[in-house]
């Protein structure tokens, strides 16, 4: 372990002796004759540790070739090259300059051979070199390695790089690695300050030396009380973090059934139409997006903004048949609509599983929208669920909009609140209908196009969602379209708050039987309409 | 009186439906037991089999019919009370198979000694008993019937509001059942079924009893059903579906009224489930899935709703035509399923009876 700590030195020292740039092709060079001539495994290592000094670019690569095994010398020009298995022998490139070289028979070339000695040195040359790495993210990921490698000599080694360290955020790991690594310290005053400092992180690794630390009946009662106070930071910080992804999770699920459930808001509040065709627009929409990502499998990133208008218009397209061919023909019998257009969707779904087949369809996450931020370290939030929530805020917004400042959206509001009277003023309520119906099953597919993002698509996407996204809008109130998005972001928190406690079903069982008695107290929902309009 | 009331009192659907079940608890059991396989004139056990289905499902409809062609209240979770009934007469049947599961345990359903429970569960206890288990199915769908419905019709609760919630029972009841902890079996319900009342239940002699007291429990639903709508009582109901307002107005207490009416559709509906299951041979969640409940709704207005016998017809064909497709056609089904939605509703809203009404009077006309 000296050893170890000694080689990473070395390497430390180098980057603080700042080579000229030419000398690290020259270092470079040299580590690598040595080892092409090296006979003993000390000779290796005694090679490997120049070529991690050289701190070159490719020094690392040349050296994880040889901790895997797949460094080899040619037999003809001992040169050091890396092999690959090909038909009829190796295809082999030269290690430095990693230039393919192509290929040749099995006996041209033989394997630099390693002992687990050597692998201890070549792993810690490897860190070294990742310790002193020029992307500051690497350099923290191999601090904080190091901090729980748990190698007290590793200390001085971090304390010699936080000497020539100048980036803020590699500063900080590096003092809490040392924190980390003097929780073992014999020495009491470092080890309690060290206490002190941990408390900020809540790694694993530093809240199992802490349990440990308080538990240690051989230390004063100090040393114990501070690592116990310490440690209940750690957690206290750890359970708001979780409580804070909890309540983030409910706001992504509340975010898409508001998505789900604004479109069915719009035709069930604004036109009294029922509309359980609805799930499977939001099902075409999340076809739309696996056709259209299919159609150009190059630029599946740019895809979804394809996808998008596309999957609006589709879906929207189907609306309006559906009202113009059936909904228009029942508009004084709600519980028919009801019905007729539940025969709609199991005409769409049985469609799809005939064009589709009844597997499940997978859509390719784009890159920009997989992966995570972490905002604090133990708090990350996945990016995709993130950019749901900002688009169906997005979504919503856009909708008031159009309610409130457009022609369309004036009209839309007189015909819901006096169809007749609207009528004797001259607008035109069948087409406000037809547009109407239009609009909500647009949103729906882009919903789909939103949840092909979270799930896989497949013929039945929509109806899991349907009884979710009616108890929304009969939570919210019919009508309301704030009403919707408070009972969306709220069932979708309150869902996700019981589930660690009750289990994902129970939650569910649990909110409905809420919705059961909440309809019973207040039939109209949270927000009722009120005026004229509520009579209808 | 009450005998004209009863059995003379009929319009001509209710006659042909009371005849025609008559003729079928005569002819098939003839059929089936009187005659050997190879005779032209044998029904095979298999038909007897679906056509007691059958009577279960024109019973449910019947039931639905009660409370959405009376009543105008349209459930869309009656599934949840046929498959309440169901379970209940499947408890008894489990208990029934006593040692001869699979796992041979003396006290415990096969299901339970596979959880590793140890203990049978309370509200397991009584369904040794036949007669525990047919109150059992009496009383559960009629309970959760009359709270749900005191809970929504006092608050008055109506129209698409009422649908979609009772949507949301029976999809709540279908998650619930779905979960293994519940002691119904979880995901695969309740099944392998030896003998009921110590007759075992492949046998044809069985099969015919069971389909005979289908027929019987048909019949008797439908002249409750109409003994009630035509009551005073009845009247009061489709008053209420006409105009609710204007009868509160009156002076009636309009959610008692619906209550009643209800609270005995649940019941029928249960009763319903309790003979199906013997007869099809298991019970599982997917009986509650709001899917089944929403077809069933298209039985009844396909049928002609508002009639009672009607709804047993309309159960009758589309159960047919399902099995007929589904055996055939497999992907077809859900085509026709969804075009009958959309072209009942819009060109016969008075379903095949009133199709038949019409033909008849443009041949008299």
């Amino acid at each position: 372990m000296i050893k170890l700590a000694a080689v990473v030195a070395l390497i430390v020292g180098s980057l603080a002796a700042c080579l000229p740039a030419g000398a690290t092709e020259e270092e470079l060079a040299r580590g690598i004759a040595e080892l092409a001539a090296a006979e003993s495994y000390a000779d290796k290592a005694a090679a490997a540790a120049v070529i991690g000094a050289s701190r070159h670019p490719r020094a690392e690569a040349v050296l994880t070739a040889l901790l895997e095994g797949e460094l080899y010398t040619t037999r003809a020009d001992a040169r050091l090259v890396t092999a690959a298995d090909v038909e009829g022998g190796y295809a082999i490139r030269d290690a430095v300059t990693d230039e393919a070289l192509g290929t040749v028979g099995r006996r041209a070339v033989s394997r630099v051979s390693v002992n687990n000695q050597l692998r201890g040195t070549l792993r810690s040359v490897i860190a070294g070199l990742r310790l002193t790495h020029e992307d500051p993210a690497e350099r923290r990921a191999a601090i904080a390695k190091v901090g729980e490698s748990s190698d007290l000599a590793m200390v001085a080694t971090l304390e010699q790089l936080l000497a020539t360290e100048e980036h803020g955020g590699v500063r900080d790991a590096i003092e809490m690695a040392v924190a980390t690594l003097n929780l073992d310290s014999p020495d009491n005053a470092l080890r309690l300050a060290a206490i002190e400092t941990v408390g900020s992180n809540s790694s694993a690794h530093v809240r199992a030396k802490l349990t440990a630390l308080a538990g240690n009946a051989a230390l004063d009662e100090t040393t114990r009380a501070a690592a116990a106070r310490s440690l209940d930071r750690i957690e206290q910080r750890v359970a708001l973090y979780e409580l804070v992804q909890t309540a983030f999770f409910g706001l992504s699920l509340g975010s898409i059934l508001v998505l789900a459930a604004i479109g069915l808001s719009v035709t069930f509040g604004i036109m009294g139409v029922i509309n359980m065709a609805h799930g499977e627009l939001m099902m075409l929409g999340a076809y739309t997006t696996y056709v259209v990502q299919t159609l150009m499998p190059n630029a599946i990133g740019a895809s979804l903004f394809v996808a998008m208008p596309l999957a609006f218009l589709v879906a929207a397209l189907v609306g309006i048949a559906i009202e113009r061919g059936i909904v228009r023909t029942l508009y004084a019998r709600p519980l028919e609509t009801l019905l007729a257009t539940f025969g709609v969707s199991l005409v769409l779904q049985q469609t799809v599983r005939s064009i589709f087949s009844p597997l499940n369809r997978t859509v390719v996450t784009p890159d920009w929208l997989s992966g995570s931020i972490e905002i604090v370290p133990g708090l990350a939030i996945t990016l995709n669920r993130l950019y749901i929530l900002a688009f169906s805020l997005l979504v919503f917004a856009a909708l008031l909009v159009v309610l409130r400042y457009t022609r369309f959206g004036l009209e839309m509001r007189a015909v819901t609140q006096n169809r007749a009277m609207a009528r004797a003023m001259g607008v035109r309520t069948d087409r406000v209908d037809a547009l109407t119906f239009g609009l909500g099953a647009g949103i729906a597919g882009l919903a789909g196009v939103a949840l092909s993002q979270l799930t896989n698509v497949g013929p039945n996407l929509g109806q899991a969602y349907i009884v979710d996204s009616f108890m929304v809008v009969v939570f919210g109130g019919v009508g309301s379209l704030w009403g919707t998005l408070t009972s969306g972001l709220t069932l979708g928190v309150v869902s996700k708050l019981i589930e660690p406690a009750a289990g994902a079903v129970m939650a569910k069982i649990f909110v409905l039987l809420f919705l059961i008695v909440f309809i019973q107290k207040r039939p109209r929902g949270l927000f009722p309409q009120k005026g004229r309009a509520a009579e209808a | 009186m009450l005998a004209k009331r009863w059995f003379l009192d009929h319009e001509r659907g209710g006659k042909v439906l009371l005849a025609v079940l008559a003729v079928l608890a005569v002819a098939v059991p003839v059929a089936n037991l009187g005659f050997p396989e190879d005779s032209p004139l044998h029904v095979s056990t298999f038909t007897v089999q679906l056509l007691g289905k059958y009577l279960c499902y024109a019973l449910l409809a019947l039931s639905l019919d009660l409370v959405w062609g009376y009543a105008g209240i349209l459930s869309l979770g009656h599934g949840a009370f046929f498959a309440l009934g169901g379970y209940a007469m499947g408890m008894h049947l489990m208990r029934q198979i006593g040692a001869r599961g699979v796992y041979g345990h003396p006290e415990l359903p096969d299901f339970m000694v596979f959880l590793n429970w140890d203990a049978l569960p309370w509200y397991w206890h009584g369904f040794d008993e036949l007669w525990f288990a047919m109150l059992m199915v009496v009383l559960v769908p009629g309970l959760l019937a009359f709270v749900f419905g005191w809970l929504a019709f006092r608050s008055r609760v109506t129209g698409v509001y009422l649908s979609i919630i009772t949507q949301a029972l029976t999809y709540a009841l279908m998650l619930a059942f779905f979960r293994n902890e519940m002691g119904f079996g979880g995901n695969n319900g309740l099944t392998d079924f030896k003998e009921i009342l110590g007759y075992s239940l492949q046998s044809d002699t069985t099969r015919v009893v069971l389909f005979l007291c289908s027929a019987a429990a048909l019949a008797a639903g439908y002249l409750v059903c109409r003994f009630v709508v035509t009551s005073k009582l009845g009247r009061v109901v489709t008053a209420i579906r006409d105009a609710e307002s204007r009868v509160r107005f009156t002076g009636f207490r309009a959610e008692s009224y619906k209550l009643w009416v209800f609270t005995l559709s649940a019941v029928l509906a249960g009763i319903a489930g309790a003979l199906y299951v013997p007869q099809v041979g298991i019970i599982n969640p997917t009986e509650f899935q709001p899917l089944n409940s929403i077809e069933l709704v298209v039985w009844v207005a396909l049928g002609g709703r508002g009639t009672l016998y009607g709804a047993a017809l309309g159960a009758v064909i589309v159960n047919y035509a399902k099995s007929t497709l589904t055996a055939q056609l497999p992907e077809a089904w859900l085509f026709v399923l969804g075009a009958l939605f959309v072209l009942v509703t819009i060109a016969l809203p008075k379903g095949a009876v009133g199709l038949f009404a019409h033909v008849r009077r443009a041949r008299h006309a």
